[in-house]
């Protein structure tokens, strides 16, 4: 005789009522309007003016870099147009003390902690200086291996737990990311110790060009998290009210001794993969990319502090010519760097004494080099 | 002075360190309250508390990322990897980030992590837990690999490991942990990464080897001397990076040499060494330099191993058509 089936035990049950909790939480809609009063973070005149300037200049200099590649004057870059909520609205809701271990797309974050603009021109060229950071700023140079910044993180929030320091540690990956072992790893571990990290993909729908729905059978990314015990979230990733609030509040969770936030971003990356011949009409469609670009973050955002009175055309402008000048001026640094030599390669492999192989092949180097 | 098995001198190490830096920490799988599969970590979690000597979830990558991101926060990580046949799982965070932590940033930043991992055949272990992968780190720039083959050079070695501020891989052969016992100070001290050491002088036939191998090798030397012949046996004790030196004035005095690993033969040490011997001492040999080691078979199943494993009587073989030449 078949068992009865008893719904209380019901695994598709289960699942589903756990799928359906995970709402993509919004503030402000497509529209520049306010659709969630009650959980505005209400960031002050200034504080919102500093965030849209963020976002127009990360804007331009996705531009610019985009052309600076194709002249052959940048190399390496990944295209951020998108983007800017789920970058730059996290970044802000952080303090300098806190860590950035960003992926290779998110050098805007990078920025705007402290990273000068010239070594992350260097960066992209392919430049041993480009991932000298300075002192006091707080960001990993870019991961490129998908994941392996996840189980850094959890590293970092330990090390942060241990010591005391209010600060937490704060790492981006892509959907494509969730898929990764190190991904499961690093918020697994987080969560163990009740570490202050906070981790978040940027959905931005494609790896490359394998589509979201591609990399797994869960209905949101978000709802990885549950697995681990860590509180997580999916977000308007085109938001930048609600991307600053969901941060601030996991901020708050994490300094308070509450442990890692999982935050799933949804958003979109309107340019390729990379500048390195990536062909995005290969994998999706001209329709899919207007329907997101109606959601874009820049100009809900423009559309919300324009109705304010707090932006206009002229100040818009102004961050434009900025962008430009900077942009111009830290290519200048980037051209004057020394050129690279193998002996300076051999310098940066250890701490100390070198081993007796590099102190054979340094001579022979530096010999060669000083001819 | 005490008489201490490798194991205890290991935990010697690990204990004198905890107590001189603050910044170090000890973790990974059952370390702590259990003390280490082997016994490594007996009672630090209970001397030094359980933010300095903790367990991990069971991840080995995710414990190579808490090492970085623990070196990142000013601490002095000494990680273990429960079985070194588990690095695969780890490859990313070795030898994808800690080697290359120094370089990627320009020498802004370092990783001062020392790797603990029991590793080597003969104590009939199951799949995937005696092989000897130390070859495939030690391909790898940016890291150090030492191998201690007696207990005494285990806690100096181990005790200028941790305080090294390179990620340093240090490999215990399992075999060696409870296989004999030795004079060990109990007061620290400290033996200099990429030093060897001449474990018995000769001057008919250098033996250049690591790890459970030297006491192989010290076996046949002895065994050679009773047939006439004097070998000198020389222990590398680290083999990134080696002590070119002491080969080299060994094999210009001997003018014969072998050597000998627990590997398997393909692009291994032993090749690198030949190589290194032969690009620097070709006219001070009288032989050709041969190597004895493991087949290239995959690191057969337990009951096997003894009949795979490189052993002091085909070391005496190989010794003798060097010596025969």
């Amino acid at each position: 005789m078949a068992a009865k089936k008893d719904k209380q035990f019901d695994p598709v049950e289960i699942l589903h009522a756990i799928e359906e909790k995970f709402e993509m939480f919004q503030i402000l809609n497509e529209e520049g309007e306010i659709v969630n009063k009650d959980a505005d973070p209400n960031l002050s005149n200034e504080e919102l003016i500093e965030l849209m300037t963020r976002m127009v200049y990360t804007r331009i200099l996705d531009q610019r870099s985009i052309s600076l590649n194709r002249q052959g004057r940048l190399g390496f870059y990944a295209p951020t147009a998108g983007q800017e909520a789920s970058q730059l609205a996290s970044q802000f809701a952080l303090e300098k003390e806190d860590f950035i271990l960003p992926g290779y797309r998110d050098v805007p974050q990078m920025l705007f902690h402290g990273l000068p603009l010239a070594t992350a021109f260097l960066w992209s060229r392919g430049h041993f200086q480009g991932g000298a950071i300075p002192e006091g700023v707080n960001v990993f140079p870019p991961q490129i291996i998908i994941g392996a910044q996840y189980i850094q993180a959890a590293g970092i929030a330990l090390g942060f737990q241990k010591r005391g320091t209010k600060a937490v540690a704060l790492t981006y990956t892509g959907d494509g990311g969730t898929s990764q072992g190190d991904f499961y790893e690093g918020i697994n571990f987080a969560g163990a110790y009740r570490s202050p990290a906070i981790f978040i993909i940027q959905n931005n729908q494609f790896a490359i060009s394998t589509p979201r729905e591609m990399q797994t059978a869960a209905k949101t990314l978000a709802q990885k998290g549950i697995a681990a015990g860590i509180p997580s979230i999916l977000v308007d990733g085109m938001d930048p009210l609600a991307v600053y609030a969901v941060t601030r509040d996991a901020r708050e969770r994490a300094i308070n001794g509450d442990g890692p936030t999982l935050i799933e971003a949804l958003c979109y990356r309107y340019g390729p993969h990379t500048m390195a011949g990536d062909d995005p009409t290969r994998y999706r469609t001209s329709e899919t990319d207007s329907e997101w670009e109606k959601r874009d973050p820049l100009i809900r955002f423009r559309t919300y502090l324009e109705a304010k009175g707090i932006w206009n055309e002229e100040a818009e402008n102004a961050v434009i010519e900025r962008a430009k000048e900077e942009i111009k001026e830290a290519i200048k640094i980037a051209d004057a760097a020394p050129k690279q030599k193998v002996s300076d390669f051999i310098n940066i492999m250890y701490k100390g004494e070198l081993p007796y192989n590099l102190q054979e092949q340094l001579a022979i180097y530096t010999e060669k080099e000083s001819k | 002075m005490a008489q201490m098995t490798m194991i205890q001198a290991i935990t010697d190490a690990l204990r004198t360190e905890l107590k001189n830096d603050e910044n170090v920490l000890v973790f990974g799988e059952d370390v702590g309250n259990n003390g280490g599969v082997f016994r490594a970590t007996e009672g630090l979690q209970k001397e030094f508390g359980e933010v300095r000597v903790f367990d991990t979830p069971l991840a080995e990558s995710g414990i190579g990322g808490l090492a970085i991101g623990l070196a990142f926060t000013g601490f002095r990580p000494v990680m273990e990897i429960q079985f070194f046949g588990f690095l695969y799982e780890v490859i990313d965070s070795v030898s994808g980030q800690l080697a290359r932590m120094s370089f990627r940033s320009a020498g802004r930043f370092n990783a001062p992590v020392t790797i603990r991992s029991p590793f080597g055949g003969g104590v009939a272990t199951p799949e995937m837990h005696a092989d000897s992968l130390e070859g495939l780190v030690a391909s790898q720039p940016g890291l150090k690999v030492v191998i201690p083959s007696t207990p005494y050079d285990a806690k100096g070695l181990l005790i200028s490991a941790i305080r090294d501020d390179n990620p340093v891989i240090f490999l215990e052969h399992m075999k060696l942990y409870r296989s004999f016992r030795q004079e060990v100070p109990e007061e620290e001290y400290t033996i200099p990464l990429g030093k060897a050491d001449v474990k018995r002088e000769g001057k008919d036939l250098s033996i250049i080897t690591y790890g459970a191998m030297v006491h192989e090798s010290l076996k046949a030397a002895e065994e050679l001397e009773k047939e006439g012949y004097s070998v000198e046996v020389i222990d590398l004790r680290t083999i990134q990076p080696m002590d070119i030196e002491t080969i080299i004035a060994s094999v210009e005095k001997t003018n014969r040499a072998i050597v000998v690993q627990e590997a398997q033969k393909q692009a291994g040490i032993a090749a690198n060494i030949v190589a290194e011997i032969t690009e620097r001492a070709i006219l001070s040999l009288e032989a050709p330099v041969l190597r004895v080691t493991a087949p290239d078979t995959i690191y057969p199943f337990a009951q096997g191993e003894n009949a795979w494993l490189p052993n002091a009587k085909v070391i005496m073989e190989t010794a003798k058509k060097v010596l025969t030449f």
